[in-house]
């Protein structure tokens, strides 16, 4: 499998604030990627590092095996990115906006541009909009539009940065599903977010920022591996805890954390003791979890100085 | 791209405002002349104004005048400001760049957009300037006598109309590279802020400076290269024969202005990072 994204100690400095700080990211082909952390934390920069808008400070980027930004116009017309949220231009309609947006750049087929348009269009709900002006869209059509726009050239690779804002929770549903369907047709998605439930819905891979720093990269089912423990609801808690001696390692009311792999077997000790089971089910750290224990507070948070 | 820009250009209310006030301000003061027929005396007012009475084909020369010292620039300097700035400001400049379009293509369509907006700025206030002129004034008095509508020079010997027309078309394309050279800096400007306002106060501000030290004996040794030096050098166009040495000098002043200000925001938007 090969990496669509490959970066090399990528740096980026904005006078003596350092955004990007010697990130090394993979992403390989074919994956739904999730980039997360809290705000600031480097994530816009990356990306817009990634499309070339950004020059990295050092350090190198790789997009679809070219170098950037120098392979620019040979990439980035096989990657359909949402940069910081939607933009258009506000006197002209949705269509208006996706037809010129596609007429500005190469590799544009003039024939089937209209095609394209109402695919695009079509996909994120927005087929049957009018001709009102882009400035009278609510805040969840300019994103479905916006979605549209990345879309438009069938891209190999969807750079997403914060794809489900201002979207309703139906939205956000759609967008889960479109994603999941061109991912299944081939697309490698990379989205960054601060919303870990999006992420988790979603990825299958996800990369952890902190402080300009890429402080972890796993696939999610591997941060999501049963912790060897097991969660344990009862009724009768303290007789959970007279069976089972020592391996109770934690106790709040009638929850228990008890240490085993395997759920089944506890569940049948604990019927044949006669006590009686209400919740059973291994536990695994949530995303929110590993996220927390990886970063620290997000750059919008300012604590005060020492005493 | 090029196509792009222009519609774009084209379908902004803004750019039809400007040309509209534009036409606007002459068509009120030809209005005001023929219903008051109160004329300003010969050297005073606006270029040409004391002439356009008895001859209506020379107002698009007065009208020109008389948008030349502030309207103009105005208006160039807020489309011009509003070039990458805007982009920049309403986010689709970095649809733009990643679409991809290359960064030197979409300042070479910004500033052929600036110059379809001054070129059809000047000619359109010609335009409107000839039709209200003959409306309100007629063809002059020679006219009635049928000599064909010729017109005085400056210098006094007679035009034709045929070769007024062409001397108006050289004043029209003289008169648009001037507000070129004022929509490439207007260009420039704008790649170095986010702020359409900011990018054309720039422009004004240049347009005020060079103003300002025009008239001063001081700045005399700077005096040639300065913008708006050369701005009525078009007035030669009207005397017979044409001063050419002083329009010869003002053209090779404003491109110098066009190829200083476009390589300057090349050079500054080719490496800038876009974080609007």
């Amino acid at each position: 499998m090969t990496d669509v994204i490959v970066t090399e100690a990528l740096t980026k400095r904005f006078g003596r604030v350092t955004a990007v700080d010697g990130v090394d990211l993979a992403v390989p082909e074919g994956v739904r990627f999730g980039l997360l952390g809290p705000n600031g934390s480097g994530k816009t920069t990356l990306v817009r590092m990634l499309l070339g808008l950004v020059h990295p400070t050092s350090g190198s980027v790789r997009l679809l095996d070219r170098p950037m930004p120098r392979g620019a116009k040979a990439v980035l017309p096989r990657v359909g990115a949402l940069v910081e949220g939607p933009a258009a231009w506000p006197h002209l309609s949705g269509r208006a906006n996706l037809r010129l947006l596609d007429a500005a750049g190469p590799g544009a087929r003039r024939r089937d541009r209209r095609e394209r348009v109402e695919e695009a269009l079509r996909q994120v709900g927005l087929a049957g909009v009018d001709r009102r002006p882009v400035k009278a869209y609510s805040l969840g059509m300019r994103q479905r539009l916006g979605i549209a726009a990345a879309l438009l050239r069938r891209p190999d690779l969807l750079l997403l940065d914060e794809p489900t804002n201002g979207l309703d929770p139906r939205g956000i549903t759609e967008m889960r599903e479109l994603l999941v369907e061109l991912n299944a047709a081939g697309t490698t998605v990379v989205l960054s977010s601060h919303l870990l439930s999006e992420v988790e819905a979603l990825c299958t891979r996800v990369g952890v920022m902190d402080g300009g720093r890429l402080v972890l990269t796993e696939d999610l089912d591997a941060l999501r591996a049963p912790t060897g423990r097991v969660l344990v609801r009862s009724p009768e808690p303290d007789a959970v805890v007279g069976l089972l001696d020592g391996r109770v390692v934690d106790r709040d009311g009638d929850a228990l954390v008890v240490r085993g792999d395997d759920p089944a077997e506890l569940n049948a000790r604990l019927v044949a003791a006669g006590i009686a089971v209400t919740g059973l089910t291994a536990q695994r750290r949530s995303l929110e979890q590993v996220v927390l224990e990886a970063t620290g507070a997000g750059s919008d948070r300012v604590d005060g100085g020492r005493g | 791209m090029i196509r792009v820009e222009l519609a774009l250009m084209l379908r902004r209310r803004r750019v039809w405002l400007c040309w509209a006030l534009l036409c606007a301000l002459p068509a009120l003061v030809a209005v005001l002349l023929a219903t008051t027929r109160l004329a300003p005396a010969p050297g005073r007012g606006g270029a040409f104004l004391s002439a356009v009475v008895s001859n209506g084909q020379l107002f698009p020369a007065a009208a020109l005048a008389l948008v030349l010292p502030v309207f103009l620039p105005i208006t160039v300097a807020v489309v011009a400001g509003d070039a990458i700035a805007g982009e920049a400001s309403a986010g689709t400049l970095r649809y733009l760049l990643v679409r991809p379009v290359g960064r030197l293509r979409l300042l070479v369509a910004k500033l052929v957009s600036v110059t379809a907006f001054v070129l059809l700025a000047v000619l359109l206030v010609t335009i409107t300037g000839y039709a209200v002129g003959v409306a309100a004034f007629g063809f002059g008095p020679d006219a009635a006598l049928g000599g064909g509508g010729g017109i005085a020079s400056l210098s006094g010997a007679v035009l034709t109309p045929a070769q007024l027309l062409v001397r108006t078309a050289g004043t029209v394309a003289y008169l648009a590279l001037c507000m070129l050279a004022l929509g490439a800096l207007g260009l420039f400007f704008s790649t170095l802020t986010d702020s359409p306002l900011a990018a054309a106060l720039g422009v004004l501000a240049v347009v005020v400076t060079s103003a300002v030290l025009l008239p001063l004996d001081a700045a005399a040794a700077i005096r040639t290269y300065l913008p708006t030096t050369h701005w009525l050098a078009w007035i030669d166009l009207y005397r017979d024969p044409v001063l050419w040495p002083s329009l010869r000098r003002g053209a090779l002043v404003q491109l110098g202005w066009v190829t200083v200000a476009f390589g300057a925001a090349w050079a500054n938007f080719a490496t800038k990072d876009i974080t609007s």
